[in-house]
């Protein structure tokens, strides 16, 4: 049952998720990065507080992450066939995890910039930082460790994501095990590709730790 | 001209649960090159007021005049501009914990547009001045509460302030750091001219340093003037209860045990200046009026670098005597005054 032709779909099947995982997690941050840092900013303790931007961030968010993924999954279908010309395949796969993955970012960057010690901005401010200069040198730099980490618990996720997103028709190891294993019941494949996803997740896991606590300075 | 002058500020903050009147009607005048000392409880609005001398916060009345131009009229711009003169160190230090001591000192050379090499080479002369030239590439969690405190204060002096405003600076520290601390203040004080605007709670810290005092309470100053007079001439309740403290536990641990054995009615408290120890006044009293008198506390303390004698006398129940026998105290060049807080 282990022939080559097996094999080598096993093997794309994990080059497939590396490769959606990384993606989304980039354009996840390209979304995320700047909404966290725009929900930090105009919260009412924030650098310029906005209650009116906060709100329309904050209701975003929450949409989003309260629907479920496989339904977002759906109705993301016209979307993605608009942003990559199909709904199917990897390529594909990434638009509705950028979309879902984006505000659970902005979530846990403004988490992380809200561990950062007021004290110091205060200091910052005192010395004549513009806010542009906090953001980038304070918040970003202090909030250094908690970010990786949150990375790391966003990389996570999305990976399980991209296997769910295997049943509507995106590629990756997903796509592999609800073919081969539940459609057809080879229970051999369907492991075989379930281990691969725990240790492709220990691999980000231990990456992305090793790296927080290398960069992380305060011990 | 004076250096800071303050106008009629008031803060309010509003809240859910309300407003709260942090600064009322606070009028100040801090001359330049001065140690100024603002003491209060928690909670008397001294924080705030400090605060308002760069805008961190914003009064909701009144002015803030830094050599004459008031911080109100400035745009955002001009105000970060007019910051990098006014230095601020804090309780809790308030350095970047993920950056060296170094950068951490560089990052006000940054925002005024100094290249990497220029701020390095100021940021190691800083590091010489404040004792710590060892500790350069060390990163904050690394050092002592004293050291950190030095590295905020290498920090606040990196943009040449005119001024230097300190948060509760020693506030955090144990007493022989929290003397070190002040002792380097005092250098830079006079070494660079710099105005040192202190807030604290602790009178010994004012005593040690400050040149001129407001005491303030519930966002009012209460009082305000020379260390060495107030010291000697306290008129506010929160003036005299500051004193009081300042003794530590001792002084009332000693009214606590004497007074069972005299029962004290009334008390006052006798400073004595350098030249009014070369009579035995009290012991002449006595024996004058043939009436015991109760030694509640005595001490001698420096106040703005000169000695000062506190005494705290008690007089037993139905004495008929303390106005003479006050009157014979004055007589003999002595400051006396109630102090009636040490009565039980």
């Amino acid at each position: 049952m282990l022939n080559s032709q097996m094999v080598e779909m096993i093997a794309l099947g994990v080059w497939e998720t590396i490769y959606i995982t990384l993606l989304s997690t980039f354009f996840g941050y390209v979304i995320g990065l700047p909404m966290g840092i725009c929900l930090k900013l105009t919260d009412k303790d924030g650098l310029k507080p906005n209650a009116f931007i906060y709100k329309i961030l904050d209701v975003i968010a929450n949409i989003v992450r309260s629907i479920p993924f496989l339904i977002l999954l759906i109705l993301m279908i016209p979307f993605t066939r608009l942003v990559v010309g199909k709904s199917y395949g990897s390529a594909a796969t990434i638009v509705p995890l950028v979309v879902a993955a984006g505000p659970f970012i902005a979530r846990m960057v403004e988490s992380s910039l809200n561990e950062v010690d007021p004290g110091v901005i205060e200091a910052a401010k005192s010395m004549g930082a513009s806010n542009l200069r906090i953001v980038l040198k304070v918040l970003l730099v202090e909030a250094r460790t908690s970010l990786i980490t949150g990375a790391t618990i966003a990389t996570g996720t999305i990976l399980g994501y991209s296997a769910m997103a295997g049943t509507v028709g995106g590629g990756g190891l997903g796509a592999i095990a609800i073919r081969y294993g539940y459609n057809r019941y080879q229970l051999d494949i369907m492991a075989i590709t379930v281990v691969l996803l725990v240790l492709l997740f220990q691999l980000f896991q231990t990456i992305g730790m090793t790296l927080a606590s290398r960069l992380d300075k305060r011990k | 001209m004076s250096n800071i002058k303050i106008e009629n500020l008031s803060k309010t903050f509003s809240s859910k649960d309300g407003t709260v009147e942090a600064l009322k009607n606070v009028n100040l005048s801090i001359e330049s090159g001065d140690i100024y000392g603002i003491i209060g409880m928690s909670g008397a609005g001294k924080s705030t007021l400090v605060r308002c001398m760069n805008y961190l916060e914003v009064p909701t009345e009144g002015k803030v005049l830094i050599e004459g131009k008031a911080l109100g009229e400035f745009s955002e711009k001009e105000l970060r501009k007019q910051r990098e003169s006014i230095a601020m160190i804090f309780q809790h230090f308030n350095l970047l914990m993920q950056k060296s001591v170094l950068e951490n000192i560089c990052f006000p050379l940054y925002i005024q547009g100094k290249k990497k090499k220029e701020a390095h080479q100021r940021a190691l002369e800083l590091l010489e001045i404040v004792g710590l030239s060892d500790k350069a590439n060390a990163y904050p969690a690394q050092l002592s509460g004293g050291q950190k405190q030095r590295v905020a204060i290498a920090r606040a002096l990196a943009s040449d302030p005119k001024i230097l405003l300190c948060d509760e600076a020693t506030s955090a520290l144990d007493p022989q750091t929290t003397y070190s601390i002040l002792e380097l203040l005092k250098e830079i004080n006079q070494t660079y001219q710099i105005t040192i605007v202190i807030i604290t709670h602790q009178m010994s810290v004012v005593r040690e340093i400050c040149k001129h005092v407001a005491i303030m309470k519930d966002g009012e100053v209460q009082e305000e003037g020379l260390v060495s007079e107030i010291f000697a001439h306290p008129k506010s309740a929160v003036a005299k209860e500051l004193i009081r403290k300042d003794g530590g536990d001792d002084a009332q641990k000693t009214t606590a045990n004497t007074s069972k054995e005299i029962k004290t009615s009334r008390a006052i408290r006798i400073v004595f200046s350098e030249n009014s120890a070369f009579e035995p006044v009290i012991a002449n009293m006595i024996l004058t009026f043939g009436q015991p008198v109760n030694i509640l506390k005595a001490s001698t303390r420096n106040v703005s670098g000169v000695a000062k004698g506190e005494m705290i006398l008690g007089f037993p129940e139905n004495c008929a005597t303390i106005e003479p026998m006050k009157k014979y105290l004055v007589e003999r060049g002595l400051e006396i005054e109630e102090a009636d807080e040490y009565v039980e």
